[in-house]
């Protein structure tokens, strides 16, 4: 066990895959001069070289579109777009080629990319680069969607993502980087497949995923003051999403409050209410709730940023309200 | 849905016994609603011609909810009430797409039958065959939950005998939580007005004959007209004093349980007359076919434990009431009379009253008032 960081794990995951797989290699914007602009590849670009760390043009269509190219061909390539929020630019390379390609060309051709970037709000860097659109890449059929919340699945994800014949987007939420914590030695590759139980209970299950599953725990923390016993699921894929581990956790608990920080309308958390709902309709005491972010752009100033978001108060007043008078 | 008591929040209408279009005038019996007391006959209070009904036989409706229209004399059908947005299309315009119509001004009730029980607990009580009607719930708005079938299936059959003992004990938690009482208790020579009433009892048929527990009851109704501050109800932080004196009579349920209805008018009532309003109401009591005014308007209760042999009681006062009177046994006891002690026929008097509308200087005075009443069996 060494004490770390989440920026750490991640790096160290990239370097163990440029160490172990040659036709694997890293590029974005600033990834290899500047060592990433949260640091993530920091010093790969000495202990590499420049044909295996590749900084790129501003053109986020144009790098993602060379990733296609290079994964076609063979390569495994990492493309790391700084934000969710520049990635709106790639949409089109990553909606209708890389999701499609495996399926259009009758599985010849498989997209073997992974594409990381970095999501979220809590920064104070005002609307358009606040962005949680993780629910929009979950809505695409063809692409995987994973958000790494731990330090292991931070370092262990990504060889596995690689490893994935279909192109997979990684979600890092930016207020998890420095994130410290304990990480085994020899920590290594993880499934991308299932959600997680962080903390069993037997009254609510709180479903979260990336820097929500923090909030989520600190929630779980006071209700447990109040006797209430909240079961908290970690998500970790958000396409797909492990359906058994939910409704297991649901069928047990009776209750859900989803924690999203995507906006309400059409969200990840919509999509989870309506599977609970579709499976689990006769095991619920209480309609499921959810804490999303308002449906705003995000606010710069910081008491409306941190009011705009879901937070362990908002989570905590989402449980109470799914009981009545034994609440 | 009207309230039949304080502690009601919900009712499921039973049947109507009118049809839309029917005239009804002011005390007619227009539907009968299942309580936690028993099926309850709802009156009508504003005379007109019912228009359309709101609720289906079967439907549980919170108290409050509109059950149905019933339009007044000379007024006319009801109109939308939500002005539209936009104004109408000039007559001929094509143009104009056709208009969701208004918002109606009542919410749409739940669908028939509904009891707001959460999927888990409807599934339960299917299982274990438990109607959850009859269960009260502890979830969000009051839901039924999976917590609450099992309660109940764990608690034995969940009966109506179970949901008025909840009734009985939500009412007196209250009375005792919010009402500070205080108690006052007599003894009356009862001698005077049991003779006069067997002699009175020899001129009648037996049917007709009289029970003495109505001249207890008659001796309150009569007291009150001097003592109005017994008489009424604790609304919002004030005393509303009743006009009229509708004489609550505590009647024991067969099956467990007890009820107070009214009889209204008891102190303008002549004693045959409320000998008959007696038995009919013990009558109907226990078969279940009482009036919703009856179970909603006592303005002050009389209790009386005489047949089971208890020598007095301290009844507590069944909210919104001030007072509650109470009569143990009637028994031979020694009592002096002009210096000597003689067997009499002696019951003893009680009365809780609510402090925050009467002392007990009134109240001994109110209570001594009935004793002297009863001294006088033949101006009663």
């Amino acid at each position: 066990m060494s004490t770390t960081t989440y920026r750490e794990a991640v790096r160290t995951a990239l370097r163990d895959v440029l160490e172990r797989e040659p036709r694997a290699f890293l590029m974005g914007e600033d990834v290899g001069r500047y060592g990433g602009c949260y640091a993530c590849s920091k010093g790969l670009l000495d202990e590499f070289g420049p044909a295996r760390v590749r900084d790129t043009p501003l053109s986020e269509a144009a790098f993602v579109g060379a990733g296609i190219g290079a994964a076609l061909g063979g390569m495994l390539p990492i493309v790391e777009i700084m934000t969710v929020n520049f990635s709106l630019l790639a949409l089109d390379q990553i909606v209708n080629n890389a999701a499609t390609i495996r399926h259009m060309s009758g599985g010849q051709f498989s997209i073997p990319l992974v594409i990381r970037m970095a999501t979220g709000a809590g920064r104070q860097v005002a609307a358009q680069h606040s962005h949680s659109l993780e629910g929009w890449y979950a809505h695409v059929p063809g692409i995987r969607v994973v958000a790494p919340a731990t330090l292991a699945d931070a370092r262990g994800m990504l060889w596995t993502a690689l490893a994935d014949p279909d192109p997979v987007v990684i979600f890092e939420h930016a207020m998890l980087y420095s994130l410290e914590g304990e990480l085994p030695e020899n920590a290594g590759a993880v499934d991308i497949d299932r959600a997680a139980v962080r903390r069993p209970g037997r009254d609510v299950t709180v479903i979260a995923y990336s820097a929500s599953l923090y909030k989520a725990l600190e929630a779980a923390g006071r209700l447990a003051a109040d006797e209430i016993e909240a079961e908290v699921i970690d998500l970790r894929s958000l396409r797909p999403l492990d359906d058994a581990t939910i409704m297991a956790s649901v069928r047990k608990t009776r209750r859900a409050v989803v924690v999203d920080e995507g906006w309400r309308s059409g969200s990840l958390a919509a999509e989870l209410s309506a599977r609970i709902m579709e499976q689990a309709f006769y095991d619920l005491d209480a309609p499921v709730g959810r804490v999303c972010t308002e449906e705003v752009p995000i606010p710069y100033p910081k008491h409306l940023e941190d009011a705009a978001l879901p937070q362990p108060e908002k989570i905590v007043a989402a449980v109470k309200a799914l009981f009545g008078a034994h609440g | 849905m009207p309230s039949l008591g304080a502690d009601m929040e919900a009712g499921t209408l039973v049947e109507w016994l009118k049809k839309p279009g029917e005239r009804v005038a002011r005390g007619d019996i227009i539907a009968v609603v299942e309580t936690q007391k028993g099926a309850i006959e709802i009156e009508v209070f504003e005379p007109g011609t019912i228009e359309t009904f709101l609720a289906e036989p079967g439907q549980k409706l919170a108290v409050g909810t509109v059950m149905a229209f019933i339009r007044g004399e000379g007024e006319r059908a009801a109109a939308p009430v939500v002005a539209p947005i936009l104004p109408a299309p000039a007559p001929g315009s094509s143009g104009a797409p056709a208009r969701a119509k208004p918002a109606p001004i009542v919410q749409p009730v739940p669908a028939a039958g509904a009891v707001r029980a959460s999927p888990a607990a409807r599934r339960r009580a299917t299982e274990l065959g438990i109607d959850l009607a009859k269960l009260s719930g502890s979830g969000p708005a009051g839901a039924i939950t999976l917590a609450d079938v099992e309660a109940s299936a764990k608690a034995g059959r969940a009966g109506p005998r179970e949901a008025m003992r909840q009734v009985i004990g939500a009412a007196m938690a209250r009375s005792k939580r919010e009402i500070p009482h205080y108690y006052l208790g007599d003894t009356i020579d009862l001698e005077p007005a049991l003779e006069w009433l067997e002699a009175e009892n020899l001129k009648r048929s037996v049917p007709e004959r009289m029970l003495y527990s109505v001249l207890l009851l008659k001796a309150v109704a009569l007291a009150l007209n001097g003592y109005p501050e017994f008489n009424g109800f604790w609304i919002d932080d004030g005393f509303r004093p009743s006009a009229r004196v509708h004489l609550g009579v505590a009647v024991s349920l067969r099956q467990g349980g007890l009820i107070a209805p009214a009889i209204h008018d008891a102190d303008r009532l002549a004693l045959p007359e409320l000998m008959a309003s007696l038995r009919d109401l013990v009558r109907r009591a226990r078969s279940g076919g009482l009036r919703s005014s009856e179970l909603s308007d006592p303005t002050i209760t009389v209790t009386s434990l005489g047949e089971q042999g208890t020598e007095s009681l301290f009844p507590v006062i069944y909210p919104p009431q001030v007072a509650i009177v109470g009569f143990g046994t009637v028994a031979a006891r020694p009592w002096v009379v002009a210096g000597a002690v003689v067997a009499r026929r002696l019951v003893s008097s009680s009365l809780a009253a609510d402090h925050r509308v009467s002392d007990g200087h009134r109240g001994a005075r109110f209570l001594s008032a009935v004793g002297r009443l009863l001294q006088e069996p033949q101006t009663l």
